[in-house]
């Protein structure tokens, strides 16, 4: 099994984090990970996004133009990445903003209104973990437990106190993914 | 125990610097590789192992302090990325003609120039054909994975201790930036000995002299050809390469460092095609790989050398195969900041030998 994903949005949506918690859940589960972000002046405000592979053989290339599931949190980022999907992969968003939707019809399209249900459960923050969440539920690589595992391996432990919210809108984002 | 970790090349390599016993590192900041110097300076290794970490005030100032300390026989590192690697080759060929050891670390950067921060392989000519003046080699290493980033480490303190010569690990911004999964060695305790060379206090003892000078053209020839003596014993005990489905192989990719990863995916689309195409992976580039390539050239139809330049390593592939004209042999690369896919080489790929 290899999962070829890129996380894309706005710089501060906590996409790269979002992927280096993947990628540990991934090590936790014993599999291969990559993780290669863009870096540079595209990061400071603008569009950020990283590639994150898990498999459980070794990983060749861990720079990739075609991906298994596209990860959208901006529209500029559904305009980039939509066509990057392989035909039968997945498209997950949160609709926050997005005016142009998604227009394939082979690949399997999904929405997450993860923003506003964290602005409803009042942690804004833990968004990006709703996300993850709508995606573990469609494509269940790695178990929750292994996610908070990796979740904790990844934060310094002055802020494991908040691992529990993280974990309670990770089980969120599963029941809201449509 | 080794210790699994999920770090970005650049830490990775910091990390193990001062887990292979390194006595000091000296730097500058510039992008991509500034975690280098950030995760040293976060990590206090002074309170670890003893081993200093200072940045200077330019990237001259750090090959001298490099320079200096080396000369006291310290195992002692700088890194910087392209732009900051030319500003230290004067230092460099300096170390390398006063017969010193020193590990550098170039995480590559497109230029040239001030370029762009983004990934590329165009520092192949200037890392392993001198770059600085006067005829000298570096020892150059090219990781092409995050663990190979921590691994080389301890190896080229070794191989620059070895042959007291300055050993260039030359990354790129691709390796240095991304996290995977990397399996650390132990603790080496940072050695105690003192090489017979060292200048570092002459009670009791006759002086020792490092320098690079010699005003007397008889002499400096003499040393000259000591140096060459040196690389011609790097090349035959130290190639190192790594073969990638080349046993069946009717074509051949070239290909080192994050291109070789990339190369290793647009292999996957050949061989699903039914193209039987096969990698070899420089781990040196100099010395060059070049009688494993000969060897394997005989059987090729084609060989394809990849970088993220506008053709550099593909002159040593050319020489490596002079014996079998009949061989094409051909270059693809994106570059100055731009990386190719692996989409982009199994095309280029496709054309050049008319396949597609």
């Amino acid at each position: 099994m290899t999962e070829e994903i890129i996380i894309a949005g706005f710089g501060g949506q906590g996409v790269l984090s979002m992927g280096k918690i993947l990628a540990y859940s991934g090590i936790m589960q014993d599999m291969e990970v990559s993780w290669m972000p863009s870096y540079g002046p595209e990061m400071r405000g603008g569009t950020a996004n990283v590639t994150v592979i898990l498999s459980d053989k070794e990983i060749s290339s861990p720079v990739l133009t075609r991906f298994d599931t596209a990860i959208i949190l901006n529209q500029q980022s559904l305009d980039k990445f939509e066509q990057s999907v392989k035909p039968g992969g997945i498209l997950l968003y949160d609709n926050n903003g997005i005016s142009v939707k998604p227009s394939r019809t082979d690949i399997k399209i999904h929405v997450v209104e993860a923003t506003a249900e964290a602005a409803r459960m009042g942690s804004p923050k833990v968004f990006n973990m709703m996300v993850l969440g709508a995606y573990l539920k469609l494509r269940p690589i790695v178990t929750v437990d292994n996610v908070i595992a990796g979740l904790k391996k990844s934060l310094p432990a002055r802020h494991h106190h908040l691992l529990d919210e993280n974990k309670a809108a990770l089980i969120r984002g599963m029941e809201i993914v449509a | 125990m080794s210790e699994i970790r999920l770090m970005k090349g650049n830490e990775a390599i910091a990390e193990a610097a001062i887990r292979a016993g390194c006595d000091a590192y000296f730097g500058y900041p510039i992008t991509p590789q500034s975690e280098v110097m950030e995760y040293l300076m976060a990590e206090r290794p002074e309170k670890r192992t003893g081993m200093i970490v200072l940045q200077a005030e330019s990237e001259v100032a750090a090959i001298n302090m490099v320079f200096g300390a080396a000369a006291a026989g310290k195992r002692v590192m700088t890194s910087s990325s392209s732009p900051g690697i030319s500003l230290k080759l004067e230092g460099i060929s300096y170390i390398a003609g006063a017969d010193l050891p020193c590990v550098i670390l170039n995480v590559a950067r497109g230029g040239p120039g001030l370029g762009t921060i983004q990934p590329a392989q165009s520092d192949y000519f200037q890392a392993v054909k001198g770059g600085g003046h006067g005829d000298y080699h570096m020892l150059v290493l090219a990781p092409a994975s995050v663990q190979e980033m921590a691994d080389h480490m301890p190896l080229a303190f070794d191989l620059a201790f070895k042959y007291r010569t300055p050993v260039m690990i030359l990354s790129d911004g691709v390796i240095g930036q991304t996290m995977e999964k990397v399996k650390l060695f132990d603790q080496m305790p940072r050695s105690t000995e003192v090489p017979q060379w060292a200048v570092c206090g002459n009670a009791g003892r006759k002086n020792r002299i490092i320098t690079s000078l010699d005003l007397d053209p008889v002499k400096k020839e003499q040393q000259n050809l000591a140096l060459q003596a040196k690389y011609q014993q790097m090349r035959e005990n130290e190639v190192r390469y790594e073969k990638y489905l080349c046993d069946d192989a009717d074509y051949l990719m070239v290909a080192y460092g994050a291109s070789a990863r990339i190369a290793k995916k647009s292999i996957e689309y050949a061989r699903e095609k039914g193209i039987k195409v096969g990698l070899l992976r420089p781990i040196t580039l100099f010395p060059f790989p070049s009688a494993v390539i000969a060897e394997l050239a005989k059987k090729m139809k084609g060989i394809l050398s990849v970088e993220m330049s506008a053709g550099q390593m593909v002159e040593d592939v050319l020489l490596a195969t002079r014996q079998t004209p009949q061989v094409p042999v051909k270059h693809f690369g994106r570059y100055g900041g731009v990386v190719h896919s692996p989409e982009e080489i199994f095309e280029a790929f496709l054309k050049h030998f008319n396949l597609g």
